[in-house]
């Protein structure tokens, strides 16, 4: 009788198991064999089925996108775009979504849909008369105006992240702290903020991938100082499927590493309590 | 010496006036307790003496100082918050510490008062730990060790014995009590609770829509509640209110009340005589009435309701006319309902009422 009763648990457990390793491998599958094609040999990439194993592994393809014209340039240029899209988003729109979660001031939810609704214009629409204005600024085809541009578009998830980690932390924590000696700035910067820290590199790791996989904008707005998505897209169209592959893998990897890097952040703080 | 002083103090939420012209002193190591329903304002006015939420008129002085304008880091207070406030980053003893760290105290020193602090509070064995990975009883130890460790002149405790569940409350409630004879702060202790009010505190200011009604003893808040609310949510069960008409003849007056002509005090006949077309609320306590068995002249006739055992004494429900009256009879007193009896309130414990305004006759 008893073996029966938990049987219904003990379903529920496998069920849950084999979903995750579903979802698990609805992701992981393509980034492997995308992985597969871009160690393996040239060919191997024609073939049908796929090989499982890159065999034999070479870094033959590899090495050659990467040594092919303007990948490494395109590769800084992309670093630069995302870290500077990274550090204005996060200084613009932190403090915003600060306010947001602790201050109660007329027009506050009006702000909030008006962040949200710039979002709402396709980079379609915004990308030809910002690269006309930059270009009467002088400003078109440089990393940094196309930082600018991501930025603009990074910034509503940069206050609504920031904003809801900032209200998950109880304002009883900074007046106490100000009760034991912080001014307002103090209590946040050693209460809020470390608490805050968690959520807030989760907004920056948002900010990077998204500036790292922004590939409309960057197209428009660049032409010799052309990001890696920009460049992958304008150049590895026309190359052979083992470079598209390469080029695919080498486009993952820095998300893929910051995330496994911003992961045990997320979860492992404090023992997972950030109340 | 820190004795708080309030003075005509206002604070208003939009249209919802919080605190009307406050007028309050605390004196220097006195345990003062801010007791009302949920609304009437009371954490408003101990945020007002934080400096959490800045006044909108009339000052408050802590010691000599007028801290009004004041933020809370300046006013050498300390405070112990309803959800504890511990900070969920920091080790026990970092949270214990915090105060001292910003006062940049020498560690050693730091070391030393928050061992003292732990130790006070028994919880010495959890300095390492992190909040999540304490109970909520002791992460309210905490959040009082940490007051405690600053050394402040003011104590301000908001409601922090409220979120504990009733066995630990009773026990925390009397280590308090112990604990802050010893640490000699002013402290002022925002509750709801009226048996934690009148188990702790040495005055206590009752609040109503954001104003004080009364500020006393225990005691003198319990037996001469300024008004019918004070005596009925003050006290359990609420004090009984009846209504009574003064009855003069010749140099002697009596109060008739549910069939009884009650001889009040010499003192309150003078007050009485200007009763006599009004008529008067009395006010008496459960424990005040004693229950007769055959009619007598000055008791009232009534019949028995609810009849409910509680151990140390029964209470019972007796209808009073009209009225419900609730009386403490003996624990071995065997009544039955709808039994008719006869309730004799002691006359120099009720307290008379303006029937208008339900505010306490002078004496």
């Amino acid at each position: 009788m008893k073996s029966r009763a938990s049987f219904p648990r003990v379903l529920g457990r496998i069920l849950t198991y084999v979903l995750a390793i579903l979802i698990a491998l609805w992701i992981l599958a393509p980034i492997y064999l995308i992985g597969v094609s871009a160690f393996g040999e040239k060919l191997s990439a024609y073939t049908y089925p796929r090989p499982f194993w890159p065999a034999p592994f070479t870094i033959e393809t590899m090495s050659f996108f990467l040594k092919s014209g303007g990948v490494i340039k395109s590769v800084q240029s992309s670093v630069i775009v995302a870290m500077i899209t990274l550090v204005l988003s996060t200084l613009i729109g932190a403090p915003a979504g600060y306010t947001i979660a602790r201050f109660i001031f007329s027009g506050r939810d009006a702000f909030r849909l008006i962040v949200v609704s710039t979002r709402s214009f396709p980079i379609v629409i915004l990308s030809i008369p910002l690269a006309v204005t930059f270009i009467e600024w002088g400003m078109y085809d440089s990393v940094y105006s196309l930082a600018l541009m991501h930025t603009a578009l990074a910034l509503p998830f940069t206050i609504l992240i920031t904003s809801s980690v900032f209200a998950s932390i109880p304002r009883d924590l900074e007046e106490a702290a100000q009760t034991l000696g912080c001014s307002q700035l103090e209590a946040f910067l050693r209460i809020s903020l470390p608490l805050a820290l968690p959520g807030l590199a989760a907004a920056t790791l948002f900010t990077f991938v998204l500036s790292w996989n922004e590939v409309f904008a960057a197209v428009i707005l660049t032409v010799r100082n052309r990001t890696l998505p920009a460049l992958v897209l304008t150049v590895l169209s026309e190359s052979q499927l083992p470079y598209r592959f390469a080029g695919g893998f080498f486009m993952m990897v820095p998300s893929l590493i910051f995330m496994l890097f911003i992961r045990r952040y997320l979860l492992n703080l404090w023992g997972r309590v950030t109340k | 010496m820190a004795e708080i002083k309030i003075i005509n103090v206002q604070k208003q939420f939009g249209k919802v006036v919080a605190n009307r012209d406050i007028n309050l002193t605390i004196h220097d190591r006195e345990f003062m307790v801010l007791l009302g329903p949920s609304g009437c304002g009371k954490t408003t006015l101990l945020r007002g003496i934080a400096g959490l939420d800045p006044v909108d008129s009339g000052s408050i002085y802590i010691g000599d100082t007028d801290v009004t304008d004041l933020p809370p880091r300046k006013r050498r207070i300390a405070m112990v918050f309803q959800s504890y406030a511990v900070f969920p980053h920091l080790t026990i003893f970092e949270n214990i510490a915090f105060g001292l760290r910003m006062q940049r105290v020498a560690d050693q020193d730091v070391g030393k008062r928050v061992e003292a602090a732990a130790e006070l509070l028994q919880i010495n064995d959890l300095l390492k730990r992190y909040p999540a990975q304490v109970s909520g009883g002791q992460r309210q130890r905490v959040a009082v060790a940490r007051a405690l460790a600053v050394e402040s002149e003011v104590l301000l405790m908001d409601e922090p014995l409220s979120n504990l569940d009733a066995l630990l409350r009773l026990e925390m409630r009397a280590e308090l009590k112990r604990l802050l004879k010893e640490v000699k702060s002013t402290v002022v202790y925002v509750t709801h609770d009226q048996i934690e009010a009148l188990s702790l505190g040495d005055r206590i200011a009752v609040m109503k829509n954001g104003s004080i009604l009364q500020c006393d003893t225990p005691l003198r808040v319990y037996d001469h509640p300024a008004n019918e609310f004070i005596g009925s949510f003050i006290g359990n069960p609420p004090m009984n209110f009846l209504q009574g008409a003064v009855e003069v003849s010749g140099s002697k007056v009596n109060v008739l009340a549910g069939g009884a002509s009650i001889q009040p005090p010499t003192s309150v006949e003078g007050i009485l005589k200007q009763k006599i077309s009004s008529g008067v609320r009395l006010g008496i306590r459960a424990e005040n009435i004693e229950v007769v068995s055959n009619a007598q002249k000055d008791a009232m006739t009534g019949k028995v309701l609810v009849v409910e055992p509680l151990g140390s004494h029964n209470m019972l429900t007796v209808m009073v006319g009209d009225q419900r009256v609730k009386v403490n009879a003996h624990a071995d007193s065997v009544f039955q309902p709808d039994q008719t009896i006869w309730l004799r309130p002691a006359p120099e414990k009720i307290r008379w009422l303006d029937v208008e305004s339900g505010v306490a006759l002078a004496e």
